[in-house]
């Protein structure tokens, strides 16, 4: 991963997300002195999966902090950097070390703003990378974004392709609020297209990533590229499927999705973690608010199961597939 | 060792830094050596001072029980018997140091210049930060124990990482200092932990500054540490000292220099003020189920406002002409505080938390305020 630059990136290239990501935070280091980055092993081992490999080297030892292995202590003392006037952007290994912290995240961080009457912003960035599908042990491969969706305070971020992983780190940076930055971990090594020339408009919208006019699929973050294959896959089943990439799960794009599912008349809503007071039922309801009219069928959800996350070996009949995606495809249109 | 100046049912350790007996004699600890001149050079103004703080906020403590039993309150949390201890930390900084408090640092909110009716506020349900925190340099009362500690630390890495390279005349005149305030409950919280620890490793000047007051509720300190809490600052790396923090002028000496070293670039320090929570954690309990009358009049003989009005009419020639002064004052604040917030009305409408919960806009929120708009127009109608 080539990682040490002297400038702001310009230009289009090919890049992982991992390098996008790192490209994003390296701007930011750039372009923005406030800008601190902490997490355990970011320094000079780049992160676990390498993503700020070079950071370091670049921005000294006092701007891309190694922390001491404590998630409390990160996002706490986040907060803390915020009031002195930084912008910390904060790493959490993985998905299912961030518990520790909760209280630091939902209780604290969250509300300060409100707390302070809003005359103190904590623009602190929460970098998580999340979900399944690794072949790791356990708390590797958690999905916790609902917990965190449901706090008012907190926007909740995440994206699928290269382009987006570089824009929507810059914007979450770049936002007066607290973000929390969910990475699809399982495709940082997925290359794509970045236009860093070309920002893109409203970074935390819903967008389509495909096109069609049988039924909606929605996904996000690492489930956009199963909805996807799920969407192709149904051309030999005879559905003309579109698939939304959802960015912000908060703020949440319901406009677009509505818009989307009235136009379709069947909305399918995948994610990896439990179906059970997921966010999916978030978007569910919502559909129910604004699209009922329009729907052929009942909104379907294909997701975990209520259940801990499995072992790895077990993941892939845990994780939606394509074929649980089109079953409940199937499934709506049979009213 | 001699005899130390304290509360007389726990036993302070003997390490702790004492000066003062319970009665105002200069009467110093073995461990107050290296304080002694410190403390007893400390002038009649700032004695007097710390004091007034102290005075006066008792007299505004009884006002926050009787508002609660009058329903003007939904909660009051006591600070009788903790005033010199915190009357000695705010007296040693400066306006442009820090405070992190827990939710009963009310001799320090009045060290900071927060009117009480501010204070109040938050106690009668109104608002969760009765102050503007950048206004006084003081962070909110925090309610989930020791969550304020790692911010308190953040600051002082971030402040730390902004005066590096100052020479020691900067520092002293410039240079910041953040105070994390908590007692020995929240000890036991890992927040504190995993703050020590990062205070440690980026030389953070914080203070942390622990009022033992020897009751979490109804659980005695024993049940939160074997050992008196200044001795984990060893464990992290830095000093720490146990003061009796009933003794105003030994508390403001060890905190004085408690602050100056961190201002001066030396990392952090642990301060461990001995005292006793005299009255209930709040106005919700009720201490007569755990404790017994005879502990409570034990350290009724160790009240630091006695003590330190001992000591300024002993040492300092102070007469009744002040103590009547500050008690007049006491009572003027207290009508003053009566008038504000009895029945008063609220101080912020639930349209305007809207606006607050996000510093951008939030689409749900917006149309959440919009829907709110139409339901209350509505009931108007």
């Amino acid at each position: 991963m080539t990682t040490v630059f002297d400038e702001v990136t310009t230009g289009t290239k090919k890049l992982t997300i991992g390098q996008a990501v790192n490209r994003a935070l390296h701007d930011a280091l750039a372009t923005d002195e406030r800008v601190l980055l902490q997490g355990e092993d970011i320094g000079a081992l780049g992160g676990v999966y390498r993503v700020t490999e070079g950071l370091a080297a670049r921005f000294g030892s006092d701007r891309v902090v190694d922390a001491p292995l404590g998630e409390a202590g990160i996002v706490g003392t986040s907060i803390g950097l915020a009031q002195a006037g930084f912008v910390p952007v904060a790493e959490i290994q993985f998905d299912g070390f961030v518990y520790p912290a909760f209280d630091q995240i939902v209780s604290q961080l969250a509300k300060m703003h409100s707390r302070f009457q809003g005359s103190q912003q904590f623009p602190v960035t929460i970098r998580l990378p999340y979900g399944g599908g690794i072949g790791s042990v356990e708390h590797h491969s958690e999905s916790p974004e609902a917990y965190f969706a449901h706090t008012a305070g907190l926007k909740v971020v995440t994206y699928s392709n290269a382009h987006d992983a570089y824009w929507v780190t810059r914007a979450a940076i770049a936002s007066a609020d607290p973000v929390l930055l969910l990475e699809p971990k399982k495709h940082y090594f997925v290359r794509g297209e970045v236009d860093f020339d070309a920002p893109t408009e409203n970074p935390f919208a819903t967008v389509e990533a495909r096109p069609g006019t049988d039924g909606t699929l929605l996904a996000w973050g690492p489930q956009v590229s199963t909805a996807l294959a799920a969407a192709e896959a149904g051309v030999e089943d005879g559905y003309d499927l579109q698939v939304l990439d959802i960015r912000g799960l908060s703020p949440l794009d319901m406009t677009t999705i509505a818009n989307a599912v009235k136009a379709t008349g069947r909305a399918v809503i995948v994610h990896e973690s439990s179906t059970f007071a997921g966010f999916g039922a978030e978007i569910s309801a919502g559909l129910m608010e604004q699209a009922f009219l329009s729907l052929e069928a009942p909104v379907q959800r294909v997701g975990g199961y209520h259940m801990p996350y499995p072992p790895s070996r077990l993941e892939q009949d845990y994780l939606p597939s394509v074929d649980r995606i089109l079953d409940a495809v199937d499934e709506t249109f049979t009213y | 060792m001699s005899t130390i100046s304290s509360p007389t049912g726990h036993q302070l350790p003997e390490e702790a830094i004492g000066v003062l007996s319970t009665d105002g004699f200069i009467d110093p600890t073995e461990s107050a050596k290296a304080f002694v001149d410190d403390a007893t050079a400390i002038d009649h103004e700032r004695v007097a001072e710390m004091y007034r703080l102290m005075a006066n906020t008792r007299r505004i403590d009884q006002e926050g029980v009787n508002l609660q039993r009058q329903g003007q309150l939904v909660l009051w949390t006591p600070s009788v018997g903790q005033e010199a201890a915190q009357a000695g930390a705010v007296t040693a900084l400066e306006d442009r140091d820090w405070i992190f408090p827990t939710y009963r640092e009310h001799v320090m909110a009045r060290g900071r210049g927060i009117p009480d009716e501010n204070v109040f506020d938050f106690f009668r349900g109104a608002v969760h930060a009765g102050w503007m925190p950048n206004d006084y340099n003081m962070q909110p009362y925090t309610v989930v124990l020791a969550a304020q500690v790692p911010h308190a630390v953040g600051y002082g890495w971030g402040i730390a990482q902004q005066q590096r390279g100052w020479t020691d005349a900067r520092r002293a005149k410039e240079g910041r200092v953040a105070i994390a305030c908590f007692g020995d409950g929240a000890s036991t919280e890992g927040d504190i932990h995993e703050a020590m620890v990062f205070a440690a490793s980026f030389d953070t000047p914080v203070v942390f500054f622990i009022q033992n007051n020897y009751w979490a509720i109804s659980t005695p300190f024993e049940v939160q540490s074997k050992v008196p809490l200044f001795k984990r600052a060893q464990g992290y790396g830095f000093d720490g000292f146990a003061v009796d923090g009933n003794d105003p002028i030994a508390t403001a000496a060890v905190m004085d220099r408690a602050v100056d070293h961190a201002r001066r670039g030396g990392g952090p320090v642990l301060v461990e003020a001995h005292t006793y929570r005299m009255g209930a954690h709040t106005t919700a309990d009720d201490p007569t189920k755990y404790r017994t009358s005879e502990e409570e009049a034990q350290y009724a003989q160790a009240d630091p406002m006695v003590r330190t009005e001992q000591y300024l009419r002993r040492r300092f020639d102070y007469t009744d002409a002040f103590f009547d002064e500050v008690t007049g004052e006491g009572e003027q604040l207290a009508a003053n505080l009566r008038e504000k917030i009895v029945d008063a009305p609220d101080t912020i409408s639930l349209r305007e938390k809207f606006d607050l919960v996000y510093a951008e806009e939030h689409s749900l929120v917006e149309a959440q305020a919009a829907a709110f708009d139409r339901w209350m127009e509505a009931e108007d109608a």
